[in-house]
C-alpha cells in the first residue's frame, strides 16, 4: 500500500520538482542538466513581454481580490440573517459558483460579455456628445477583474461565513449588553474576529486570480496575464526561462497559501480561549 | 442619593404579565414578579423552565410576546440591550478573545458618549480589578486565565458599570465544585458591598438557596412560587416545590379530614399523615404528605412507629442519612444526626429498626 502511495506522490510532485531543477540549467536544453545558473531567472525577469505580462496578473489579481473581498465580506455577514428556504438557495448558488468548471465559466462569460457589449457600444456611439469616435467597450482589464472577482466572491463568501458561524454568539451579545451600539458591536467584535478569515479569503482569492488560465484566456481580449504568456511560449517549446517563470509562480502561490493557511489556523486557536 | 423614600420602595425591576412565544414554544408564560431594590433574587428551575427566558427579557435579548418589562417604574419592552442599564454574567462568560483583560473590563464605560478620559477608565479598571481580587491582571490574554479568573473578569466587566440590575445566566456551571463554594460566598459578600440587585439563573437548589435572598422557582415556562428560601423549605406550596427545594419524602392519599390547624390523609393501604396543609384541601381530594428526612428519627425499641429495614445508608459526616424500606410505605430517607447515633448506636445495613416522626410534623401538599 505504501508503495502505492508513494508512487502517486512522485507522479504528482516529480513533475514540479523537474521544473524547478530545470529552471537552474545552465544550459539551454529542456532535458539534460548542465550544470547550475540562475542565468534564466535574470533572462526572464528582463524580458520585456514578461514583465508587462507579470503586472497584468497582479493588476488583475489584486483588483479583483479586492473587489470579491468587499462584497465577499458584505454578503457573508448579510447571509447571517438569512434563513430557510432562501438561505438554502443562496448556499446552492454559492458552491456552484466554485464546483462550475473553469471552462464553462470561461465561455459563459466571454459570450455574455461580448454580447452585452455588440448591444451597447451602438447605443453608446450614439450617444457619444463628443467629436470624436466613442470608446469602445471590449474584453480587457475590465472583463478579467469582473471574472476573477465573481468566482472569488464566492471564495471569500465560503471561508468569511464559515467564520462567522464558528463565532461565539454571545460575544455580539455581550458587546450590546455593555452599552454597545450594533455598528460599535461590528466595528469593536465582529470585525476583528473575522479579520482573519477576510484576510485568508482575500490572499486566496489573489492566488486564484494568478494561477487562473482558463477563464482569463476566454475573456483577457488583448491582455496577456503570465499563465497566457506563459501558455503562448511553450507552444514555441519549453525553454528554461518557462521553467523559472513557472517555479517563481510556483513559489508565489505557495507563499500566499501557506499565509492564508496560517492566519485561519491562528484565528481559530484563538477563539478556544 | 435616596432623598424620597418612596422611590427607594418602589420595585428597581417588574415583570407584568409578561410572556415569550417562540413560534408554537411557549417559554415564558404569564410572568408576574416584583424585584426589589438591592436584593439578591434566583430563579430557579429544570432546563427549559423559562428562568433564562425570563432573565434574557429583563436584559432586553428577547422582547415579551405580552405584557411588560419595567425597569426603574418605566416600560423598557423595545429598549434594545445596548440602551438599559442592565448588565450580565454569560454562561460562558463570552469574554472577548482579541481583547486584555483590562480592555474587556473597559469595554462599557468606552461606550459611552461623550467619552470618558482614559484616565479615568484606566482608574476605574483598576479598581475594579481589586474588587474581584485580580489586581494587576490587567495585561493578561483572556486564554491566559484560569476558568475561576475568567469568571471575576466577567462579573468585573458587568460591575464597573454599576448597572441598575445584575443579571448572572447559570455563572457558576463551568466551575468545579469547591471554586464554586467560594465563588457563591464572594458573589454574596459582593453583592451587599456593592448594593447593586443581583439576578441570577440557576438550576443548582443549594446554589440558590445558599444566596439568595428570595427565589422564584419555575415550572414549563410559569412561576410556581416566589419566597424566602426558608418559606419555600418550610412552607413549599406543591410537591413540585417540596422537591426542589431540599430532600423530601413523599407519601400520597387522599384527604380525610380538614381543620384550621392540621389536615389528615391516609394512604392507600391505610397509613395517617397529619400536619398543616399550604393550600386549601378538602375532604376526597388526593394530596401527598411531606417528611423531610430530618424530621424522622430510627429507633430499635418496638411499639414505635413503623417497622422498617436499612437498605442503604451514606455516612455524612454530622449525620448519617438512611434508606429505610418499609411494606407498604416502600423506601424513604431518614437523616439521623451525630447525638442520637450516640443513644441509639449505628444502625447496620439489613438490620430492622423502627421510623418514628411526630404526629402533624407532616406538611399536606396539593399535588399541583
Amino acid at each position: 500500500m505504501r508503495i502505492y502511495a508513494l508512487a502517486v506522490y512522485l507522479f504528482l510532485y516529480i513533475p514540479i520538482a523537474i521544473i524547478a531543477l530545470f529552471s537552474f540549467n545552465a544550459g539551454k536544453a529542456a532535458t539534460q542538466f548542465t550544470g547550475f545558473s540562475v542565468q534564466w531567472y535574470g533572462k526572464a525577469l528582463s524580458n520585456r513581454f514578461v514583465v508587462e505580462a507579470f503586472q497584468n496578473s497582479l493588476t488583475v489579481a489584486l483588483s479583483s481580490a479586492l473587489l470579491a473581498t468587499l462584497f465577499g465580506t458584505l454578503a457573508a455577514l448579510a447571509l447571517q440573517s438569512v434563513t430557510g428556504k432562501w438561505r438554502a438557495v443562496f448556499d446552492a448558488l454559492i458552491y456552484i459558483a466554485v464546483m462550475v468548471p473553469g471552462i464553462v465559466i470561461g465561455i459563459a462569460t466571454l459570450i455574455a460579455l461580448v454580447t452585452v457589449f455588440n448591444w451597447l457600444n451602438p447605443i453608446l456611439a450614439a450617444l457619444w456628445p463628443l467629436a470624436e469616435t466613442a470608446p469602445q467597450l471590449q474584453l480587457g482589464y475590465g472583463s478579467l477583474i469582473a471574472a476573477h472577482g465573481l468566482f472569488s466572491l464566492a471564495l471569500v463568501i465560503i471561508i468569511v461565513r464559515a467564520r462567522i458561524s464558528g463565532m461565539d454568539r454571545s460575544l455580539i451579545e455581550a458587546s450590546a449588553d455593555l452599552g454597545a451600539t450594533p455598528f460599535g458591536t461590528f466595528v469593536q467584535v465582529t470585525l476583528p474576529q473575522i479579520f482573519p478569515a477576510i484576510l485568508a479569503g482575500f490572499l486566496l482569492a489573489v492566488t486564484f486570480s494568478f494561477d487562473d488560465f482558463i477563464i482569463a484566456f476566454f475573456v483577457a481580449g488583448s491582455k496577456t496575464t503570465l499563465p497566457i504568456y506563459i501558455f503562448s511560449s511553450i507552444r514555441r517549446g519549453v525553454t528554461p526561462e518557462v521553467n523559472a517563470i513557472g517555479s517563481m509562480v510556483l513559489t508565489l502561490s505557495l507563499t500566499l497559501l501557506i499565509t492564508a493557511q496560517a492566519i485561519l489556523q491562528r484565528g481559530r486557536k484563538s477563539d478556544k480561549a | 442619593m435616596k432623598s424620597n423614600p418612596t422611590e427607594a420602595d418602589l420595585p428597581i425591576a417588574e415583570l407584568r404579565k409578561a410572556s415569550k412565544h417562540f413560534g408554537g414554544v411557549v417559554a415564558a408564560d404569564d410572568l408576574d414578579l416584583t424585584i426589589r431594590r438591592g436584593e439578591f433574587l434566583s430563579f430557579l428551575g429544570p432546563s427549559g423552565c423559562g428562568k433564562t427566558t425570563a432573565l434574557r427579557m429583563l436584559a432586553g435579548f428577547e422582547t415579551p410576546s405580552h405584557g411588560d418589562v419595567l425597569l426603574d417604574g418605566k416600560r423598557v419592552n423595545d429598549l434594545p440591550p445596548h440602551r438599559r442599564p442592565v448588565n450580565m454574567v454569560f454562561q460562558h462568560y463570552a469574554l472577548f478573545p482579541h481583547l486584555t483583560v483590562a480592555d474587556n473590563i473597559a469595554y462599557g464605560l468606552r461606550q459611552l458618549r461623550p467619552k470618558l478620559p482614559a484616565a479615568d477608565i484606566a482608574k476605574a479598571v483598576d479598581h475594579t480589578l481589586e474588587t474581584v481580587r485580580l489586581p494587576g491582571f490587567g495585561k493578561r490574554r483572556i486564554w491566559e486565565m484560569s476558568g475561576g479568573q475568567q469568571q471575576r473578569v466577567a462579573l468585573a466587566r458587568a460591575i464597573i458599570n454599576q448597572p441598575k440590575l445584575l443579571l448572572l445566566d447559570e455563572p457558576m456551571a463551568a466551575l468545579d465544585k469547591k471554586l464554586r463554594r467560594d465563588m457563591q460566598i464572594e458573589l454574596q459578600s459582593l453583592q451587599r458591598s456593592l448594593g447593586i440587585t443581583f439576578v441570577l439563573v440557576t438550576h443548582d437548589q443549594e446554589e440558590a438557596l445558599s444566596m439568595s435572598d428570595r427565589i422564584c422557582i419555575m415550572r414549563s415556562g410559569r412561576i410556581v412560587q416566589v419566597g424566602s428560601p426558608r418559606d419555600l423549605y418550610d412552607r413549599p406550596k406543591n410537591r413540585y416545590v417540596a422537591d426542589f427545594v431540599g430532600k423530601s419524602n413523599f407519601f400520597s392519599g387522599t384527604v380525610d379530614s380538614v381543620s384550621s390547624t392540621t389536615c389528615r390523609i391516609s394512604t392507600a393501604t391505610g397509613q395517617m399523615f397529619s400536619g398543616i396543609s399550604t393550600q386549601s384541601l378538602t375532604a376526597g381530594q388526593a394530596a401527598t404528605a411531606s417528611l423531610r428526612p430530618e424530621q424522622i428519627s430510627l429507633t430499635r425499641q418496638s411499639g414505635h412507629g413503623v417497622k422498617v429495614r436499612i437498605v442503604a445508608l451514606i455516612f455524612l459526616g454530622e449525620h448519617t442519612e438512611y434508606l429505610v424500606r418499609h411494606d407498604t410505605l416502600g423506601d424513604f430517607l431518614v437523616l439521623v444526626p451525630r447525638q442520637s447515633e450516640a443513644s441509639e448506636g449505628r444502625f447496620d445495613l439489613g438490620a430492622d429498626a423502627y421510623a418514628t416522626w411526630a404526629d402533624g410534623a407532616a406538611l399536606i401538599l396539593a399535588d399541583d
